[in-house]
């Protein structure tokens, strides 16, 4: 924005006196500009690349090449079976599914959850409303270690530890102020006149959500879904915490004591945490629009 | 919903207030159940309880006993509770204004409308969904202190090599250093800001004569205070609460130079099960992390400029 609008303004400040006489050296020099920002804003990828393209760059080398110093970029050969080797040596399968059913039920609660409360802070005037969203919106600063005793305490007793109750369950509850947040930002982009419409046809609060809100906010909602999955499928506290059996483990937990027994094998260590990786990359790049322009346009800016 | 009214008919009829009044009440009281039920299930109650908790000691398979404010007086005297608290707040407050500085940098730079941005805004978002457990396995390898990278830039550059993790001078900077790779949760809102300031002003500024760094001084910066704010406290929130990175790669390590606070919190409630004590930690860390916003908010008075209410 700054460049651009200063580009513009300039044309607009020289006027058609200035641009007929500097046309050309604006134009190199614009060239040369442009140049300049391409090369800061690749070196800057190069720098934000660099430490996972060493990840993928150890996890192919053979048994003592990870070992070389200066180390080797191209490992030669590219080890592959490093690969099957590091997952086997711990049930990795198995802890891709429980990962993959954590992330799913945790997934559809959020969006049921989230999107209806939102629709009732949104559209449906009832008294307490603002003081209680007001509250919502400071339970977002609330430091989680606040409740994490007692949370744990209460899952005890219900006999809740070592399932995946504690770390799906919850999110059928509201699935989290920021979501709620997000989305009752983009329904107040949506008129109201299409509710009043929908009453004059008889309609009700439930149909009005499920009928026509729902179906105009799928941008918002794949944001809250991809947000849900990353950070589900990334959590480690939670499972730190909740689970105890091998079996139970998710990914992240499972890589965690991969690590701690074998702590020395870089390469299938980075083999390991490529595999983590990957999934998060397929969803992140495949919905890479609903992601920063999901934030950007709905997050912050519909305020 | 209609049973429902119709079983509250005697209330409706004595209140005063009409039919539609109490439809509305009730339909918006069901629309948000889920999370007033989930606020008072996981958030309000266990704060509460987390209080009655921190007056107790309570080694979960031993029946808990009342014993007043003793956890709170054995937090004063605790050298690994001030320890922690330290480290956090190093980290905190060196990182966060690095973090904020980077993401706005960052943000400034991907704020142009050239072809393939969004690529390199991919590519500098990427770190932040990279899960925790795999960044910090990655950084614990690049940190290594005989075959890691980071000393493999030094001896290019011809710097002798460094500890880095294994070094108490060096191991919290290094932690430092690996937040900065993750900003783009920063960045991302920064950037949002940025695309929420009209460009007119800028036009208007460049036409009174402004040459770029007065237009970033007097027209981004101001209209970017609450995004920047806003930030802050996230950032500071987050930071305070540092655990994932440093329970993997240092355990607290060496000589207890990265027990931040949270870590010290979770052995003590997960490793030695003391339920009391841990809750007390978690309190006193609520407490701080209360006043800071609070204090916060109070100078944001001062330096954020909000064009319009917001929309709440």
């Amino acid at each position: 924005m700054t460049t651009t609008g200063q580009e513009k303004s300039d044309l607009i400040a020289s006027g058609t006196l200035y641009v007929t006489r500097h046309s050309k050296s604006f134009l190199i020099m614009q060239g040369i500009k442009q140049g300049l920002l391409y090369l800061l804003l690749s070196s800057i990828s190069v720098i934000m690349l660099i430490p996972l393209v060493w990840m993928l760059s150890t996890s192919l080398k053979g048994r003592g090449l990870e070992f070389v110093f200066p180390p080797q970029w191209i490992p030669k050969p590219a080890k592959w079976s490093n690969y099957p080797e590091a997952l086997t040596i711990l049930p990795f399968g198995r802890f891709f599914l429980n990962t993959v059913i954590i992330t799913f039920f945790s997934l559809v609660g959020s969006l049921i959850s989230s999107s209806m409360v939102a629709f009732g802070f949104a559209r449906i005037p009832f008294p307490g409303r603002k003081t209680l969203f007001m509250l919502l919106l400071s339970t977002m600063m609330l430091p989680y270690v606040v409740t994490l005793i007692p949370s744990f305490l209460l899952f005890k007793y219900l006999h809740w530890l070592d399932t995946f109750l504690p770390l799906t369950v919850p999110a059928f509850f509201g699935g989290g102020a920021f979501f709620i947040f997000l989305i009752r930002q983009f329904y107040a982009t949506i008129p109201m006149d299409l509710d009043e419409a929908a009453v004059i046809d008889g309609a009700g609060y439930f149909r009005i959500w499920w009928s026509i809100l729902l179906p105009l906010s799928r941008p918002v909602l794949a944001t809250v879904a991809i947000f849900s999955f990353i950070w589900n499928w990334n959590d480690f506290m939670g499972p730190l915490i909740y689970l105890n059996s091998l079996e139970k483990f998710t990914l992240a937990l499972g890589l965690a004591s991969f690590h701690s027994m074998h702590n020395a094998r870089w390469n299938l260590l980075m083999a390991a945490s490529t595999v983590v990786l990957i999934p998060v990359l397929i969803v992140f790049f495949v919905a890479q629009r609903y992601f920063i322009q999901g934030i950007v346009t709905s997050g912050l800016a519909g305020r | 919903m209609e049973l429902l009214l119709r079983f509250l008919g005697p209330v409706i009829r004595r209140s005063g207030k009409s039919r539609r009044w109490w439809r509305i009440l009730i339909a918006g009281y069901i629309f948000i159940a889920p999370w007033l039920l989930g606020f008072l299930i996981w958030t309000a109650g266990p704060m509460i309880a987390s209080i009655i908790i921190s007056l107790m000691k309570w080694e979960v398979i031993t029946p808990p006993h009342f014993v007043g404010f003793q956890n709170f007086v054995h937090l004063l005297h605790d050298p690994l509770f001030s320890i922690s608290l330290y480290n956090t707040a190093y980290y905190t407050f060196i990182g966060v204004p690095l973090q904020l500085t980077m993401a706005l940098l960052l943000a400034i730079m991907l704020n142009v409308k050239v072809r393939g941005i969004a690529l390199y805004r991919t590519i500098y978002y990427l770190p932040s969904v990279t899960p925790a457990v795999a960044s910090a396995m990655l950084w614990l390898w690049i940190f290594n202190p005989e075959f890691g990278l980071a000393n493999a830039l030094l001896v290019k550059l011809g710097l002798p090599k460094q500890l880095w993790l294994m070094d108490p001078v060096l191991a919290k900077p290094a932690f430092i250093v690996m937040s900065l790779w993750g900003v783009g949760g920063a960045m991302v809102i920064f950037l949002a800001g940025l695309q929420g300031i009209p460009s007119e002003l800028y036009e208007a500024a460049s036409i009174d004569g402004a040459n770029g760094w007065q237009r970033f001084r007097f027209i981004t910066i101001p209209m970017l205070t609450p995004i920047i704010f806003f930030n802050l406290i996230i950032g500071l929130i987050d930071s305070f609460q540092i655990f994932t990175s440093a329970f993997i790669m240092t355990n607290g390590g060496p000589q207890n130079k990265t027990l931040f606070y949270v870590l010290y919190l979770y052995r003590n409630g997960f490793q030695y099960f003391k339920m009391g004590y841990a809750s007390a930690l978690a309190w006193v860390l609520f407490v701080i992390i209360l006043l800071f916003t609070l204090l916060q908010f109070k100078l944001s008075k001062r330096w954020v400029y909000y064009e319009t209410e917001l929309g709440i």
